[in-house]
């Protein structure tokens, strides 16, 4: 039980943070390696912030800004001075290793018996009785919730349509007549300040930061991307987001698992690892198989690049 | 009114490889007129539409649109009064979105991209309308991808959409060049009849002589960066297309094509 709460919990929290992959990975086909950098920074905005007695409802919003000003500069990186997107990625992860240390002071900062997000007089008041177990998981459900419910809205807004425009075929974004280094920027942001924001939930479930929590963070995200939209490939634009957050679920729950049978925390980097290659390679499977579809027949084309999304 | 004064442009400038390819070119586009644009290859068609919509720089002279100097402008503020359909028909369009939301994206070209909804329900009917004049059936596909769309059909709603919105110029790059002869004419004839709707000044760069000679009004063939062919109104219109061609083939062989 402890278990299943714990795979839900932080299934959710990196949920968010695959939402936010989703965005740069899948819409505007940029690897982006800033995450590494803006999710421990999250972590540790959320833990100063508590400890200096600052309601915990406010580390939300203070954590999505903070990283959607990351992203701004990882795409003005790449945009203004024409750098590499995954150098861009890599200079800003790099970078972000200091400044986390900066604003946490140390390289780990505990946040117990304090209140959090998860653990305060109200929620405290609105779960009690036998809901006080489940209180942590339903807080996560209800962000998540929302903060895919806004990315969802967002998506359809005119400006969200020329977010998906730009990764889809950026020739037409010139053609509109609008910059479309804005809208890879505008993109970043958004992207890093859901990252963020999950950073900001993990440190107050786990309750400390820690300046290793962001390691490996972008390859989480990724493999939580291509699950959910291989294995639920054929959903409308709306579900694509819910896809990301099972996907999420799915990959914390093969984790969790492979540690049930006997594998120690420290192997989890090299799961992660091996479990990504693999979905890289049977992805990449299914995509030549398409291709070479898509060569036959004008409509084995029409129908594989509608599975493409 | 289009007006390109003393255009220099250069390839490889310094290398080897150097080449001049246009040196002090002049070339004038009134309001309301048509022109096709013929030449061989690396005649310089496409570089004069590079540059006219900012894709490549000048490396002399300067480019004027109704008075305003264009040259330096970003590629992005040049195409906000210029609509351009190209000879690959999956740049006009985006692929993972539904015609609705390509149209929608269109329809708003020239305003504030906001957090206003994106698809307007109330212009459905308006899209239906303008979908169901190129006779092929899209009215009913509004919620179609369009990566689910054949070439000639991706073609005739990137035409669509780069006219939906009021433009001073269409530019159309060899833009039924990827299609079949049968749906090439389709959208040609679609081109024109859109182009004579709404009265837009048009420049169409052609490899088909026949298109070029039977549609516009003005015919421009160029070579080596020269204009050397430059026929409108009545005078275009005695043309016919073993003159052209003649022509053609000199310089052709010329240049030992």
């Amino acid at each position: 039980m402890a278990l299943l709460l714990s795979v839900l919990e932080q299934g959710l929290i990196y949920g968010i943070m695959g939402l936010g992959v989703y965005i740069t990975y899948k819409i505007l086909d940029f690897p982006d390696l800033t995450v590494d950098g803006s999710f421990p920074m999250g972590a540790a905005i959320a833990c100063v912030l508590i400890i200096r007695g600052i309601p915990p409802a406010f580390t939300l919003p203070v954590c999505f800004l903070a990283g959607a000003f990351v992203g701004m500069l990882t795409g003005c990186i790449h945009v203004k001075l024409k750098v590499r997107d995954l150098l861009s990625g890599i200079i800003m992860m790099t970078a972000l290793y200091t400044v986390n240390l900066r604003i946490a002071g140390k390289a780990n900062l505990p946040v117990y018996n304090m209140e959090t997000l998860f653990d305060n007089k109200l929620v405290n008041r609105v779960c009690g009785g036998l809901l006080e177990n489940f209180r942590t998981v339903l807080m996560i459900l209800l962000i998540t919730v929302i903060t895919k419910g806004l990315l969802d809205w967002y998506l359809r807004t005119k400006s969200g349509l020329l977010l998906r425009a730009v990764g889809d075929n950026d020739t037409i974004v010139t053609s509109l007549g609008v910059d479309t280094g804005l809208v890879k920027i505008a993109g970043l942001s958004i992207a890093n300040g859901l990252v963020a924001m999950s950073g900001c939930m993990f440190a107050q479930q786990q309750r400390f930061f820690d300046i290793s929590v962001g390691t490996g963070t972008v390859v989480i995200g990724l493999a939580s991307v291509i699950i959910g939209t291989s294995l639920f490939r054929k959903l409308t634009l709306w579900k694509v987001t819910t896809s990301v957050v099972l996907g999420s679920l799915i990959y914390k729950g093969c984790v969790a698992l492979a540690i049930r049978m006997g594998l120690s925390s420290s192997d989890l980097k090299l799961i992660t690892a091996v479990l990504f290659l693999a979905i890289l390679v049977l992805g990449m499977e299914r995509k030549k198989r398409v291709k070479s579809d898509a060569g036959i027949t004008e409509h084995n084309k029409t129908v594989s690049s509608g599975h493409h999304q | 009114m289009l007006v390109l004064q003393n255009i220099t442009k250069q390839y490889h400038p310094g290398t080897i490889n150097e080449m001049c390819l246009f040196d002090h070119f002049d070339f004038t586009v009134r309001d309301g007129e048509f022109v096709s644009v013929v030449g061989s290859n690396g005649s310089g068609k496409t570089s004069l539409l590079n540059l006219i919509c900012g894709s490549i720089d000048t490396d002399g002279g300067s480019i004027l649109v109704n008075g305003e100097d264009m040259t330096h402008k970003k590629v992005h503020l040049r195409h906000r009064k210029t609509g351009r359909v190209y000879q690959d028909p999956s740049r006009g369009t985006c692929p993972s979105m539904t015609i609705l939301e390509n149209m929608s994206l269109a329809d708003n070209k020239g305003r504030r991209y906001s957090l206003r909804k994106g698809v307007q329900k109330g212009r459905m009917e308006h899209y239906r309308e303008l979908l169901a004049q190129l006779n092929l059936g899209l009215e009913d596909k509004l919620y179609t991808r369009v990566g689910d769309l054949s070439g000639g059909q991706r073609q005739a709603l990137a035409l669509l959409m780069s006219t939906m919105t009021p433009i001073d110029f269409l530019i159309l790059d060899e833009h039924t060049a990827a299609l079949d002869p049968g749906t090439a004419e389709i959208i040609m004839k679609l081109t024109d009849r859109i182009v004579r709707e709404k009265g837009v000044t048009t420049i169409m760069v052609t490899h088909n002589l026949r298109y070029a000679l039977e549609y516009g009004n003005r015919l421009v063939m160029l070579h080596e960066g020269k204009i050397i062919l430059d026929k409108s109104g009545e005078e275009k219109k005695r043309m016919d297309t073993e003159e052209v061609m003649g022509i053609f083939n000199r310089i052709s062989v010329e240049c030992g094509n």
